[in-house]
């Protein structure tokens, strides 16, 4: 495409008044520009009109606009099938610095050779699309959230393949007598509709169930999954758009819990167990058949524990409530204890709460088991400390239930069993207690694999009702990254960008970075290791242009080049003029916005600072720091998201590999005998915009005692 | 995502980040959707929270996110200050009357401030919970979206006054602006309007407007917030002063047949979070919870055990039988009864935070539609319903993970309303 470019400055909002607008036109003049105009009012109907006539009757297709930040007038300053740089004089520039000032002048006007400079190099975005995208979507499991998911995707127009490893469909639910209210008012137990579910499903032609059947393999991308089932009539292959993973849950291992006497006395049984007795007949006791005229319950039995689960299993509370209904409905002279740390049932399930405790049979109280022992006669003497009646209780009972936890079945399966180079799970669940669930509180159907979304139990322990809310929503996503990548865009978080990554492999030296610390499990390799992309699990971050040592990744709109350009457009004043010149790297999803905030706040801090929004930090590649080094700045800031544990970057790896990056980047310059703090790494949330000036003024003290780039003028 | 196709369109009522989430997540998949909602700006309750539990993180961030989306997909279309009047027809073909009140500032408003510069008249922030006052022409909050000001029509004096139109250089200020009635054309309605918190004052034995520093757990959000009314100072209302022992009462509200019989699912790791606030800012501080259960479920377990082992956090298991002013000093009197430590607690604190509950906005408002609720004004959602959907804190008290995983259900289920395969 052969540019033209057009610059309009705008001058309202203190523009005008701030700077020296006549000279900054006279830069702009100098750029290479076909048109250059100043507007009083540019995102007025009539200052955008100036815009969309110069495209269409000047034939302006590159469009430089030096006015506010570009998180406003996004709709305003939006001219199709052009190339669009925002220049952001107002928030960054007139608000933040002092009007009419020199260095506030020059500031403006690197600002706008920097934007000209990108303009020049950018391209128009060109989606690439795959063909044949599959619209069917795999379901891995066969239990309440599974069924739900794949009942959901049918009942939108897509297809559904559902595996479950055992002989019947239903999975937990299957095995329980009733389920707890659902529906207001909450009081009576209901019955469970899972066998209709199963229905509905194997009656749907879009849906195909395969049982005792199990995932081999996954691999491909979103649109373009392959998968390998192990089915009892052999290996089958099959295609899927997406993958939803209800692989669901396993009950702990109640054989750890010798404390409570599993396994020392027949007695004691577990929470599932109780459920399929409950569901067979009535409830006695394991050692000689006799009724179970006493129940009790202990409560996180191993949850909340760190010896066991040092999470709650959430539903433990309300299904010993709902079993000791069943005590309590199969035997009216029946009584039932529950011993419990806190009772957890929240939201309306409070109002079931309350209905048990209006049972004169069903004891609730808070207490340490502290002993379980054998009484006469078979039955059980469990000791309690801690209670509400302030001394320890001694209950002979009949029947010991212990209430135990959910583990989620990823702790030691992969389930999905990907091909992909980084491995067959989801990567780091350990944060999340082995779960496969959200590091975002915000995006809770992110996963760390493009077009893969858990749900349900796997995820977080939840209860059936949740389950059903949380597949139908996976089924969504799922339908959502099948039509995304059916035209060739991204998916959360740069939804609907259609550029991607250009990867010129002629130059690639098989280094692996790429493809080792891609967030996403991207690339594949070769066996030489060279980088087999799959751009439909790209979430186009840039954090394999970052890594690149060859900069060889590149995106149409953000390369290497547009940013090295960038930094070759600052004008750098000779050391005598004592302006020290520092480049910040900026996080264009919060420290950009911080920046934005610091501007309406009229915040002011050092103009001596020159900021480069980058995708992510992780986007950040070392060779801009070497670029900005030799043409003599003095300093870098590197301004990202929290990293660690708790991370907010949302490609979740951005900001730490940038911290890894730099470090290495700090080394050389102490080779180079340059101060390694010169190059300066900071975590910053959105709403820590009030901390920019003393960040901002500490790192220029700090610069200060340094001295100038040795480097300058060379 | 096809922008040729016209996939039909859905309302969404809330711009909260539950209807946000509804809004974003259709619009994506490819439908058009209007979001109505009824503030100057979208975000609804998340926007005033300091902080998300349990990873403390700002909502601004997840806010901003969001707020991306919409700014690069023209499918969703924002009504700010918009309340729907009526919905007639049947599912896949709905009539929706909306009327928008007047913001009196149109589009050209760039946000330069120049016309608060002018204004003379205050009004009380209602965003900050009344603790500060903004001009009658104001910018809802500092990250609003969309950036636009407005003006508070009961406050603002009108043409006889007019320094705002003087000091506005781009006719964006119509003091003569008025309603407007919006009529829109869907084919599925969600029903996202959120919560409320519960009429603290409801709950006479807790002291809430008769006892000096006696706040809500909202209120609390706000004074921590650093765009909030104090710059995020933790200051205690009557005087100013840096509060070294605080009380939480949890339940205000909840778990009351006389109240809230319902809990309200968020109010503990909400206290939880915000005694983090107060000892980031005094760590001296002594924090006392009063709590009839502790609900921490799921991983939030591991917040609970992290501010547990913080002694200067103390629980007490124990409902909080009243609060009255010490009528010396004029400070908080908490009185609870110690289950566990046996007797009564009688103790003198310098403020109180009311964990007060959610409340259904349809408590106050019902929804122009066949909507069945409980007696508090939870929507009842029928299961076999198709066309009109019910979501987040409009049906269950939840919290945000929750909210967002329920929202995306219900975008899903607009969408099948209009594919009949």
């Amino acid at each position: 495409m052969e540019k033209k470019l057009g610059i309009y400055i705008c001058t309202g909002c203190s523009i005008g008044d701030a700077l020296d607008i006549e000279k900054l036109t006279a830069l702009a003049g100098t750029q290479g520009a076909a048109v250059v105009k100043t507007h009083e009012f540019l995102c007025g109907d009539e200052g955008a009109k100036v815009i969309e006539n110069d495209i269409s009757a000047e034939g302006i297709n590159t469009v430089v606009i030096a006015a506010c930040s570009q998180r406003v007038n996004f709709d305003v300053f939006n001219f199709p099938d052009t190339i669009i740089e925002r220049v952001n004089l107002r928030e960054h520039v007139a608000w933040s610095h002092t009007p009419n000032d020199e260095d506030t002048q020059m500031l403006a006007e690197d600002y706008l050779r920097m934007g000209v400079a990108k303009a020049k190099r950018m391209e128009l975005p060109e989606p690439h699309i795959e063909e044949d995208i599959s619209r069917t979507v795999l379901v891995i499991g066969g239990g309440i959230s599974g069924l739900t998911a794949a009942l959901e995707v049918a009942k939108t127009g897509y297809d559904a393949v559902l595996v479950e490893k055992e002989a019947e469909l239903g999975g937990f639910m299957n095995k329980m007598y009733k389920v707890v209210p659902r529906r207001y008012p909450f009081a009576k137990l209901e019955e469970p509709s899972i066998g209709a579910v199963i229905s509905e499903v194997t009656g749907d032609p879009n849906i195909k169930v395969y049982t005792s059947s199990q995932v081999e393999k996954v691999a491909g991308q979103p649109g373009k999954f392959v998968v390998t089932i192990a089915s009892p009539q052999g290996a089958v292959e099959t295609t899927a758009g997406a993958v939803i993973m209800a692989s669901g849950w396993k009950p702990y291992d109640a054989n750890k819990l010798d404390k409570y006497g599993f396994g020392q006395f027949p007695n004691v049984i577990t929470n599932v167990m109780m459920e399929e007795m409950a569901k067979n007949g009535p409830i006695t006791r394991p050692s000689d058949g006799a009724p179970a005229k006493s129940v009790a319950f202990i409560q996180c039995a191993g949850q909340r524990d760190e010896e066991h689960l040092p999470y709650c299993s959430s539903v433990c509370c309300l299904g010993s409530l709902k079993q000791a209904t069943y005590v309590r409905e199969k035997d009216a002279n029946a009584k039932a204890y529950i011993f419990y740390k806190d009772m957890r049932t929240p939201g309306q399930y409070e109002l079931f709460y309350k209905s048990a405790q209006d049972d004169e049979g069903i004891f609730l109280t808070k207490g340490n088991v502290t002993s379980v022992g054998e009484g006469d006669g078979n039955s059980l003497i469990v000791e309690v400390e801690d209670t509400l009646l302030g001394e320890p209780v001694k209950v002979s009972v009949d029947l010991l239930v212990l209430a135990t936890g959910m583990v989620p079945t990823t702790v030691d399966d992969p389930v999905l069993n990907l091909a992909y180079r980084q491995g067959p799970g989801l990567p780091d669940l350990e944060l999340y207690n082995g779960f496969a669930d959200s590091n975002f509180i915000c995006f809770p159907y992110e996963s760390r694999r493009t077009g893969v979304f858990p749900t349900g139990a796997v995820k977080m322990p939840l209860s059936g009702a949740e389950s059903i809310e949380d597949a139908t929503g996976a089924a969504l996503k799922a339908i959502q990254v099948i039509e995304a990548v059916s035209v060739g865009k991204a998916v959360h978080p740069r939804s609907g960008d259609s550029t991607y990554p250009d990867f010129f492999l002629q130059r690639c030296t098989q280094c692996k970075r790429c493809t080792e610390e891609c967030p996403f499990g991207t690339l594949d390799e070769d066996e030489k290791g060279t980088p087999l992309p799959n751009p439909n699990r790209c979430r186009r971050c840039g954090i394999c242009l970052g890594a690149c040592p060859e900069r060889i990744i590149n995106f149409k709109n953000y390369s290497i080049d547009i940013l090295a350009s960038a930094i070759k457009a600052i004008n750098v004043p000779e050391e005598e003029e004592n302006k020290p010149r520092v480049i910040a790297f900026v996080c264009e999803n919060d420290a950009y916005p911080a920046f934005d905030m610091a501007g309406i706040n009229r915040l002011q801090y050092s103009p001596n600072v020159r900021m480069i929004p980058v995708r992510c930090l992780g986007a950040v590649n070392t060779v801009w720091i070497a670029d900005s080094l030799a043409a003599g700045i003095d300093g870098i800031m590197m301004i990202g998201c929290k990293y660690g544990d708790d991370y907010q970057c949302h490609y979740a790896k951005g900001s730490e590999l940038a911290n890894y990056r730099m470090e290495k980047v700090q080394e050389t310059l102490n080779r180079l005998v340059l101060e390694s703090d010169r190059v300066k790494i900071l975590q910053l949330a959105i709403d820590d915009y009030d901390k920019l000036p003393s960040i901002i003024d500490e790192y220029m003290e700090q610069l200060d005692g340094f001295g100038p780039n040795p480097y300058k003028g060379f | 995502m096809s922008e040729e196709k016209n996939l039909g369109s859905i309302l969404v009522v809330g711009g909260g980040i539950t209807g946000l989430t509804t809004a974003i997540e259709a619009a994506e998949v490819g439908y058009d959707v209007y979001l109505v909602e009824k503030n100057p700006y979208l975000g609804g309750r998340v926007a005033q929270l300091n902080k998300y539990f349990p990873k403390l993180c700002p909502p601004a961030c997840g806010l901003e996110i969001n707020f991306q989306r919409i700014r690069k997909n023209p499918k969703v279309k924002y009504l700010t200050m918009a309340e729907v009047e009526s919905v007639s027809g049947q599912p896949g073909d709905y009539d929706v009357t909306v009327k928008v009140k007047a913001r009196k500032v149109n589009e050209n408003c760039t946000a330069c401030n120049a016309c608060v510069e002018a204004c003379p008249v205050d009004r009380l922030n209602d965003f900050n919970f009344g603790m500060d006052s903004t001009k009658a022409v104001y910018l809802p909050h500092q990250m609003a979206f969309p950036m636009r000001y407005v003006i508070d029509e009961k406050a603002c004096k009108g043409s006889s006054c007019a320094k705002c139109v003087e000091a506005c250089k781009y006719d964006a200020i119509d003091l003569e602006m008025e309603a407007d009635t919006v009529n829109l054309k869907v084919g599925s309605v969600v029903w996202a309007t959120g919560w409320q918190p519960y009429d603290a004052s409801q709950i006479d034995t807790l002291g809430y407007g008769k006892v000096p520093n006696v706040v809500t757990n909202m209120m609390m959000e706000r004074l921590a917030a650093g765009n909030g009314p104090t710059g995020g100072q933790i200051q205690r209302p009557s005087d100013g002063k840096v509060p070294e022992t605080i009380a939480f009462v949890q339940c205000a509200g909840s778990r009351d047949e006389n109240h809230l019989a319902y809990c309200s699912y968020i109010c503990c790791m909400a206290s939880l979070k915000q005694a983090t606030y107060i000892l980031e800012q005094n760590p001296e501080a002594k924090v006392y919870i009063y709590y009839i259960d502790l609900r921490t479920p799921g991983r939030y377990e591991k917040f609970l055990k992290t501010i547990e082992a913080n002694e200067n956090v103390v629980m007490i298991k124990g409902k909080v039988a009243n609060i009255t002013a010490d009528p010396e000093s004029g400070d908080p009197v908490v009185v609870a009864e110690d289950i566990l430590g046996g007797g009564l607690v009688r103790q003198k604190v310098d403020m109180v935070v009311l964990a007060t509950g959610m409340q259904p906005s349809t408590a106050e408002k019902k929804a122009p539609l066949d909507f069945k609720y409980d007696e508090h004004g939870l929507i009842l959602e029928d299961p076999q319903a198709v066309g009109v959907y019910a979501t987040g804190c409009a049906k269950n008290p939840v919290d945000v993970t929750s909210g967002v995983k329920d929202a995306t259900g219900a975008a899903l289920k607009a969408i099948q309303t209009m594919v009949r395969r």
